[in-house]
């Protein structure tokens, strides 16, 4: 009947598949197509079909459909969901909470207040009034078109989210560049970070929370930026020049001294390049976790394309642009003066 | 200046490799450092070290690159812990110190100059040169006064606030040994301190040291690989090849008897008129009853003898030291040493043969 009989026949395991031939379990798409056309399983040489989980299947019915394969995934998922929930749920809250406080205070302080209050806090981390012109032109021109909410929840969402990043993955990072096992641990796992489809984290996550709850886009969001920062820490504290760390052990400095004394501040011009991206990856993530009600310019990016409204979409995303600019242009400006002030 | 013995090196060995006591045994039973490596992948950087350093005086560790001074400079403070031997220091065995006790000698007791200068980058002059009471949590406006006189004494003043990359190579070295001199210890590692300066400046860090020396006598190991600053900064010389000590004493007796054809190469190509005092070479007691052509002084180099002397090899001279005759020269014996000598052959045929 099935390509594969003849193994289980040849092995003897006839008997541990059952009777073969048609069982009561359900039928998969292809048990269905084969009974409609009715022929028989006379497959040529060219047509074999790889010895995959439904083939195999089809000749012997104890082995299971690919199909038993992603169900079980999912249900072992969900049984260990609510264990699962018990530990992350309080363990996430501060930033539902965090992220909630920040959107709300963004909104709230009126706009004469918040465009300057960003004006001055480039000009202290940038030092150049280039700098604060554009900021201030851009945010001029986003509130005029009526997007100023949409601009401050998104800004609201990276400014949280960077600052979780940076705060795990600064100590994440000093921890690698000590010891070469804990770096050999985690360079897989900030690999699948790295590459898994922002998409494929979301998955998971919307089983876990609710999807009202802001943590839900945060967690995604932290999981895709933390990467870059984590990465250039470790990277920059290796990379601190030998000669200076043995002159620092020469002179009798404690490890707690070196590492704030001399490895971090040496290292802080990779440290800053990687938060530089990690701001950048959550901005691109933020506007993907609209599909998860993350407010802000993703939203009107969705709307957009689900309403076909393209005026909206392309508008929305010109303001993405815009605050990739200015984000991009800030934390370059503060790393060029700690590159100025090194060497 | 007293004749203490301020640094004891006993019997060190250091080798590098993952089954160093292993190694061990085999270097103990004669096996050398090529042999070491091919056959059993292991590298020995020291070998039965045993080194007296005085108090107060500089001890040069010269050698080749790759013989080990740099593992054996690190031994002294640690940076690098040996596979057997002991360093005694003012008598304390320091490999039996813990944690505290290390960085206590390492903040108090000992500092280091670096041939790289490794000074901080993210630090201004003065904070590099405070560096010593830094450590120890003393504030900036506390050890300014003392950083500011230990910068003004090697040459560097009003730089304050320059940082490293700012200013030149010999000044970061300056800087370097001020950072060393803040730290009021008494002994001073100098790994290559000078090699990476260029040789004009060269000198006038030399002077510096022995400037410096003549007023502080601390403890100074310094490690070159340039027989001609050896012999110019040395009151003990120490001379390393790959691992082991050849020969070690008073650089003017290692000059006058090179114990090894390795070291007669290393001496051959030197200005000896330059480098001998006459007290190495006169003769104690004045034999002859020639005419004294004058005096000279026992620290005066050959050089200064050959000029007043005219060229003339008839002459004859006192050797003074402090106002009082300790010898005689004659200009004969002075010129004979000017010609390196291989023990009673010839030197060629010593060194062929051996
Ligand atoms: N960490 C180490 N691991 C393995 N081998 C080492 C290590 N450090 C030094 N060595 C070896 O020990 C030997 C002595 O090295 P060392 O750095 O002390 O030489 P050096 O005399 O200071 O040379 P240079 O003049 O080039 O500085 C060399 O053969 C070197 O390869
Ligand atoms: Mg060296």
């Amino acid at each position: 009947m099935a390509t594969y009989d003849f193994i289980f026949d040849k092995l003897g395991l006839r008997g541990w598949c059952g009777d073969g031939g048609s069982g009561d379990g359900p039928m998969s798409m292809a048990d269905l197509l084969g009974q409609t056309t009715g022929e028989d399983t006379a497959v040529s040489a060219w047509d074999t079909p790889f010895p995959s989980l439904d083939a195999l299947h089809d000749a012997c019915e104890t082995i299971p459909q690919s199909r038993d394969l992603t169900t079980g995934l999912e249900t072992g998922f969900l049984n260990i969901k609510d264990t699962l929930k018990i530990v992350v749920d309080p363990l996430t809250q501060p930033l539902s909470w965090a992220l909630n406080e920040m959107l709300w205070l963004m909104q709230a302080v009126p706009w004469w207040i918040m465009i300057p209050l960003l004006m001055l806090i480039s000009y202290a981390v940038g030092r150049s009034l280039k700098l604060v012109a554009l900021v201030a032109v851009c945010f001029g021109f986003l509130a005029f078109v009526d997007y100023y909410d949409y601009t401050m929840q998104t800004l609201a969402i990276i400014f949280v989210c960077a600052f979780i990043c940076v705060l795990l993955g600064v100590p994440i990072g000093i921890a690698m560049s000590r010891s070469d096992r804990t770096q050999r641990v985690m360079i897989p796992i900030l690999d699948m970070l790295q590459t898994l489809p922002p998409f494929v984290y979301l998955i998971p996550l919307i089983f876990l929370f609710s999807v009202t709850e802001p943590k839900l886009y945060g967690i995604a969001i932290i999981l895709y930026a933390i990467v870059p920062v984590v990465r250039l820490t470790d990277l920059g504290i290796r990379l601190v020049d030998q000669d200076v760390i043995e002159a620092a052990d020469a002179f009798g400095m404690t490890d707690r001294q070196k590492l704030f004394g001399v490895q971090i501040p040496l290292a802080l011009p990779n440290i800053m390049a990687g938060v530089n991206q990690t701001i950048m990856m959550s901005l691109a993530m933020v506007v993907i976790a609209s599909l998860v009600s993350a407010p802000g310019l993703g939203v009107l990016v969705l709307r957009g394309i689900r309403s076909l409204e393209l005026g909206v979409g392309l508008l929305s995303g010109l303001g993405i642009v815009l605050l990739a600019i200015i984000l991009d242009r800030v934390t370059k400006a503060a790393l060029a003066r700690i590159n100025a002030s090194q060497n | 200046m007293s004749d203490d013995i301020k640094i004891r090196i006993r019997n060190l060995y250091k080798i590098f490799g993952d089954n160093p006591e292993m190694a061990l045994d085999h270097v103990k039973q004669g096996m050398g450092k090529t042999e070491l490596l091919a056959e059993h992948g292991h590298v020995l950087g020291l070998n039965d070290i045993n080194v007296d350093m005085p108090a107060g005086k500089t001890t040069v560790i010269m050698g080749l690159s790759g013989s080990g001074k740099s593992t054996l400079i690190r031994h002294l403070n640690r940076l690098i812990d040996p596979t057997a031997g002991q360093v005694l220091i003012d008598g304390d065995d320091i490999l039996s110190y813990n944690d505290k006790q290390l960085r206590d000698l390492r903040q108090h007791r000992m500092s280091m100059v670096f041939q790289k200068f490794a000074l901080f980058p993210h630090r201004t002059v003065l904070e590099n040169t405070g560096l010593a009471p830094s450590v120890e949590g003393e504030s900036k406006k506390k050890y300014a006064d003392e950083a500011r006189k230990w910068l003004a004494r090697v040459g560097l003043e009003g730089q304050d606030d320059q940082y490293p990359h700012q200013l030149s190579g010999g000044m970061q070295q300056r800087v370097g040994i001020a950072r060393a001199l803040t730290s009021n210890s008494d002994i001073m590692l100098m790994d290559e301190a000078f090699s990476a300066l260029d040789p004009l400046i060269r000198t006038d860090m030399q002077n510096l040291l022995i400037e410096l020396q003549a007023e502080l006598a601390k403890t100074v190991v310094f490690i070159t690989h340039d027989l001609d600053e050896s012999l110019k900064l040395a009151d003990h010389l120490v001379i390393l090849k790959d691992g082991f000590i050849v020969q070690q004493g008073e650089p003017q007796h290692i000059l006058l008897n090179p114990a090894d054809p390795y070291i007669e190469d290393f001496v051959s190509d030197i200005n000896r008129a330059r480098v001998l005092r006459t007290r190495s070479v006169m003769q104690k007691t004045g034999t002859g009853t020639k005419d004294i052509a004058g005096e000279v002084d026992h620290d005066a180099n050959l050089e200064s003898v050959i000029e007043a002397s005219g060229g003339d090899t008839n002459k004859c001279y006192r050797v003074m030291k402090n106002g009082e005759e300790v010898g005689i020269l004659d200009m004969r014996t002075l010129v004979r040493a000017l010609v390196p000598q291989g023990g009673s052959d010839d030197p060629e045929a010593a060194r062929r043969a051996g």
